[in-house]
C-alpha cells in the first residue's frame, strides 16, 4: 500500500499535532502540513483560532442542536431515549468541479433507475431483453406485484432519493448504495448549516459557499409538480411521533407549510382521500409519504399495519391521489439489483455510469458466491433489503464465529445477500477533544425528481466517530457534518 | 386544524388543568389537617378525596402517605404526576403546534414531579412539590397566553382548561356542602382556599364565611376566575371563536348546549338554587358540561364520515 510522503521534518502544527494521513484519502491534506488549494481557508483558520475558541465553538454548536431538539431516537432501547445527533464542528469541502461530476452523474442514475421502474411495473422490455435476469426482480422482497399496470404521474417513481457516495483511495467518488424508498437526513443538513453560520460567519465569507436553503422550496416544487392540475393540497404522512425520523417530518412539513398528519388522520371514501379537520373532511392530492411500503394500507399490503390507511392503495391506483415516492421503489435500491445499475443507465440511456459502482458479488452466482464464502475476513457482507448498518457482516473487523455464522446464512438464502471488497473510505478532519484528527466520511445528496431534476449542492455528510470505524449510520455510532460545495 | 391536533391541544389542557387543581386543593387542607377539627383525620381526608372527585378508599388513611400517592404515584391515574404526564404525552403529540416555550415549561415541570417521586422523603416535601406544580401551572399559562397564536388551536386549549374546571368545581362544592352541617371555620377556609377563593371571596362578602354567600361566589360570580359561572363564560367564548374559523354547520349544536348552559347560570338566583337543592342544581351543571363535551367532540373530532360528506 503505497503512504503519502510523511517527513518528520514536517510535524504538523497544533491543533493537528495527531493528525495522521493513512491509506485513506484524505479530504483535508495532500501531505503533512500541505492542505488541499480548496482547504487553506479552513486550514488558516484553524491554525490561528486559539484551542478554548473552539472548544467553545463546539459547545455552542451542541446547544443551538440541543435546544432545537434536533434528536433522533435510537430503536432497542427504552422508549423515548431521544439523542442529540452528534455533530462535528469542521465542515467538508467539496470543489465545484467535483460537485459538477456528481451533479451528473446523480442526474443521470435518478433518470435511468425511474426509467427502469416504469418499465419493470409495465412492459418489462428489460426483462425480455436479458439485461437482468427476471428471477431477480420478482424475488426481491421490495417488489410490489400490486403496482404492475399502475399509471403514476410523469412516470416519477422516485421524486426523493438520497444516494450514499464514498470516496475511494484515488480520489473518485462512487456510489455506495441508492436509498430509494423513504430516504431521511435531510432535516440535519438543513439544521446543521443555520448552526454552522452562527459560528463560522468569517470563513463562510472568505470561502463562497453555495447556499442549500432552498431544499425545502425545491421539494414542495417537486411535489407539487406530481400534482393533478388545479388540485394541490399536499400533505406529510408520518408514523407518528414514536419514529426516530420524526423530528424531521414536523421539520419538513412546517418549512414547506403543509400538514403534518398520522393515518388516522386520513380517511378513504369512495376511492378518494381526505383528512379530517375541525372544518369537516378536506380532500387531499399529493401524500409525501415517510411510512414504509408495507405498512402504508392494511387492506393492500401488511395487514396489521396501524399506521396506514385502509384503502389508500385503491385511491391510489385510480389515480385520485398521488404518494410520493410511489409504491414499490424499493426494487430499485435492492442491493443485488444495485449491482445492474451501470447496465440498467446503458440500457435505457446508452451512456457509461458518470459515478461509478462499488464492485459488488451477487451471492447467487456460484463462482462468485463460493470466492467470497472462502475469503469472508476481505469482504463486506450486506443483507440486500436492508438499511441503517443493520444486518452486515464487516469481515476485517469479524470475528470466526460471526463469520460461520454469515457463511450459514449466506448459503440457506443466497438472494439476500451481497459482498463487497472492505471500502477505505476518505477521511476528514473533525475536531476531537480539543484536536483535529481524521475520520472516515462518506456524502449523502439528496436528489429531487419532478418536473426536473433538483440537487441542492451539498448533502449530509455522516462521519464514523470511533477513531478507524468505517461505519457511518447514525444507528450505530456515527455523527454528521456540514458539506460545503465551494462556487469556483 | 387537523382533529386529531385539536384533540391534543383540549386534552393536554384538560390533563393540566386537572394537576393544577388537584395540587390546589391539596395544599389548601393538608395544613389545615394538623388542626383539630370536629371532624376526624380521616374524614377529612375522605372529603379531599371525594372533593377531587376521587373514590375514598378503605379506612385507616395515613394522610402523608396518601398525599405521597396523590402527588407522584405514577400508577395512580388521578395523581398529579400522572396527569401532568399525560397533559405532556398530548402535547409531545402536537409539539409543532404549541410554542417551545410552553413545550419546555411543561417539560420542566413534568420532570420535577416525575424526580421528586423518588426523592419524597420529610413531612414537607409533598407540600414543597404541590406548591411547584401551583406555580409552574401559572407560568404554563402565562407562557401560552404569552408565546402562541391565539388561533384556533390556542381556543381548543381554553376550552379544555375551562371544561375541566367547569366539571371539577361542582365537584369540590358538592364534596363540603354535601356535610355542611358539621363544617366549622376552617373548613370553610378550606374550601376557599382550595379555589384561590379566600381574598376575593373576602372582598366582595367580608371574612363572614356564610355557606350560602360561599356557594353564590363560587357558583356565580361573573368575576373570579374559579367560579363555575366565569369558567363557563370562557368556554363559550372559545366555542364561539372556534366555531368562526372552521365553518361546521353542525356547530349550532354545541352553541345550543354551551347557552342553554351560560343562561342557567347567568339569571339564577342562589337562593333559589338552594331552595330546588344545590346537589341537584351541581349535578345538572355536570350533565350539561358533559353533553358539551360529546358535542364538541362529535362535531369537530370525530364526526360521522357520511355526514361531513353531506355537509
Amino acid at each position: 500500500m503505497s503512504m503519502p510522503a510523511q517527513s518528520a521534518d514536517h510535524p504538523m502544527p497544533a491543533p493537528f499535532s495527531d493528525y495522521e494521513i493513512a491509506a485513506a484519502y484524505d479530504e483535508m491534506f495532500l501531505a503533512r502540513g500541505r492542505p488541499r488549494p480548496h482547504y487553506r481557508n479552513l486550514y488558516t483558520q484553524l491554525l490561528n483560532l486559539p484551542s478554548e475558541e473552539l472548544h467553545r465553538s463546539k459547545k455552542e454548536a451542541d446547544l443551538a442542536f440541543f435546544n432545537q431538539g434536533i434528536t433522533f431516537t435510537v430503536y432497542g432501547r427504552a422508549e423515548g431515549t431521544e439523542q442529540i445527533f452528534p455533530h462535528d464542528l469542521l465542515p467538508r469541502i467539496v470543489t465545484s468541479s467535483e460537485w459538477a461530476t456528481i451533479e451528473r452523474g446523480l442526474t443521470q442514475r435518478i433518470t435511468a433507475l425511474n426509467l427502469f421502474l416504469a418499465d419493470v411495473y409495465h412492459e418489462g422490455r428489460i426483462l425480455k431483453d436479458r439485461v437482468i435476469p427476471g428471477e431477480i426482480i420478482y424475488t426481491c422482497r421490495h417488489f410490489r406485484r400490486q403496482m404492475h399496470g399502475v399509471k403514476v404521474p410523469r412516470d416519477v417513481y422516485v421524486s426523493v432519493a438520497g444516494t450514499d457516495l464514498i470516496r475511494l483511495p484515488d480520489g473518485r467518488f462512487v456510489v455506495l448504495e441508492d436509498n430509494l424508498r423513504v430516504p431521511s437526513g435531510v432535516s440535519y443538513m438543513l439544521t446543521s448549516r443555520k448552526v454552522m453560520k452562527q459560528i463560522f460567519p468569517a470563513l463562510f465569507r472568505k470561502c463562497g459557499v453555495r447556499p442549500i436553503e432552498q431544499y425545502s422550496q425545491a421539494l414542495f416544487s417537486t411535489l407539487r409538480s406530481l400534482s393533478p392540475e388545479g388540485r394541490s393540497t399536499i400533505v406529510l404522512l408520518t408514523p407518528g411521533i414514536y419514529n426516530s425520523a420524526y423530528f424531521e417530518h414536523a421539520f419538513l412539513a412546517r418549512q414547506m407549510g403543509i400538514e403534518l398528519v398520522e393515518g388516522r388522520d386520513l380517511v378513504v371514501h369512495d376511492n378518494a382521500v381526505y383528512m379530517r379537520t375541525t372544518s369537516g373532511l378536506q380532500r387531499v392530492d399529493v401524500i409525501y409519504r415517510r411510512v414504509d411500503d408495507d405498512f402504508v394500507d392494511p387492506l393492500a399490503f401488511r395487514a396489521d399495519s396501524s399506521l396506514g390507511v385502509a384503502g389508500l392503495f385503491n385511491a391510489y391506483r385510480a389515480g385520485n391521489v398521488v404518494l410520493a415516492n410511489a409504491l414499490g421503489t424499493g426494487v430499485a435500491d435492492d442491493k443485488a439489483i444495485y449491482s445492474y445499475v451501470p447496465k440498467i443507465i446503458r440500457y435505457y440511456l446508452g451512456e457509461d455510469a458518470i459515478v461509478d459502482n462499488v464492485e459488488t458479488f451477487l451471492m447467487t452466482d456460484r463462482a462468485q458466491r463460493e470466492h467470497v464464502c472462502g475469503n469472508l475476513e476481505k469482504y463486506v457482507v450486506k443483507a440486500v433489503g436492508e438499511s441503517g448498518g443493520y444486518g452486515m457482516l464487516i469481515g476485517p473487523h469479524s470475528s470466526h464465529e460471526q463469520r460461520s455464522e454469515f457463511r450459514d446464512k449466506i448459503l440457506a438464502d443466497p438472494r439476500n445477500y451481497i459482498a463487497q471488497p472492505t471500502l477505505m473510505l476518505s477521511a476528514a478532519p473533525c475536531f476531537m477533544n480539543g484536536r483535529v484528527e481524521p475520520r472516515h466520511v462518506d456524502l449523502r445528496p439528496y436528489v429531487l425528481f419532478g418536473e426536473k431534476v433538483t440537487i441542492v449542492p451539498g448533502g449530509l455528510t455522516r462521519v464514523a466517530l470511533r477513531k478507524g470505524s468505517l461505519v457511518v449510520n447514525s444507528s450505530q455510532g456515527g455523527g454528521s457534518k456540514d458539506t460545503w460545495v465551494l462556487q469556483n | 386544524m387537523l382533529s386529531r391536533v385539536a384533540d391534543s391541544l383540549y386534552w393536554m389542557s384538560r390533563y393540566f388543568e386537572r394537576a393544577d387543581h388537584c395540587a390546589r386543593v391539596l395544599e389548601a387542607n393538608y395544613n389545615l389537617l394538623l388542626n383539630p377539627s370536629k371532624l376526624s383525620t380521616e374524614e377529612r381526608w375522605h372529603r379531599i378525596m371525594a372533593s377531587l372527585g376521587i373514590a375514598a378508599t378503605a379506612s385507616g388513611i395515613d394522610p402523608q402517605m396518601a398525599m405521597i400517592k396523590l402527588t407522584s404515584d405514577p400508577d395512580d391515574e388521578s395523581s398529579i404526576v400522572s396527569c401532568i404526564a399525560e397533559s405532556r404525552e398530548n402535547a409531545g403529540q402536537v409539539r409543532e403546534q404549541i410554542s417551545s416555550e410552553m413545550w419546555e415549561r411543561l417539560n420542566r415541570l413534568y420532570h420535577q414531579v416525575t424526580q421528586a417521586n423518588a426523592t419524597l422523603e420529610t413531612d414537607s416535601d409533598p407540600l414543597r412539590l404541590v406548591t411547584a406544580v401551583r406555580e409552574g401551572a401559572y407560568q404554563f399559562h402565562g407562557v401560552t397566553a404569552a408565546t402562541m397564536n391565539h388561533g384556533e388551536g390556542w381556543h381548543f386549549i381554553q376550552l379544555g382548561k375551562y371544561m375541566e374546571r367547569s366539571c371539577a368545581l361542582p365537584v369540590l362544592l358538592d364534596a363540603y356542602f354535601s356535610a355542611a352541617g358539621k363544617a366549622d371555620y376552617l373548613d370553610w377556609v378550606g374550601l376557599l382556599a382550595s379555589c384561590a377563593a379566600f381574598e376575593s371571596y373576602c372582598k366582595v362578602y367580608t371574612a363572614d364565611l356564610k355557606p350560602e354567600s360561599m356557594a353564590e361566589f363560587l357558583l356565580l360570580n361573573p368575576e373570579f376566575p374559579y367560579s363555575v359561572r366565569y369558567a363557563v363564560e370562557r368556554m363559550c367564548a372559545a366555542i364561539a371563536a372556534i366555531s368562526e374559523t372552521s365553518f361546521t354547520k353542525a356547530a349550532g349544536r354545541i352553541e345550543r348546549v354551551a347557552g342553554r348552559l351560560r343562561a342557567s347560570l347567568a339569571y339564577v338566583q342562589i337562593a333559589d338554587i338552594m331552595r330546588g337543592g344545590l346537589h341537584r342544581y351541581l349535578d345538572s351543571v355536570i350533565e350539561q358540561c358533559n353533553d358539551l363535551h360529546a358535542a364538541v367532540h362529535v362535531v369537530y373530532i370525530d364526526y360521522p364520515i357520511q355526514s361531513a360528506l353531506e355537509a
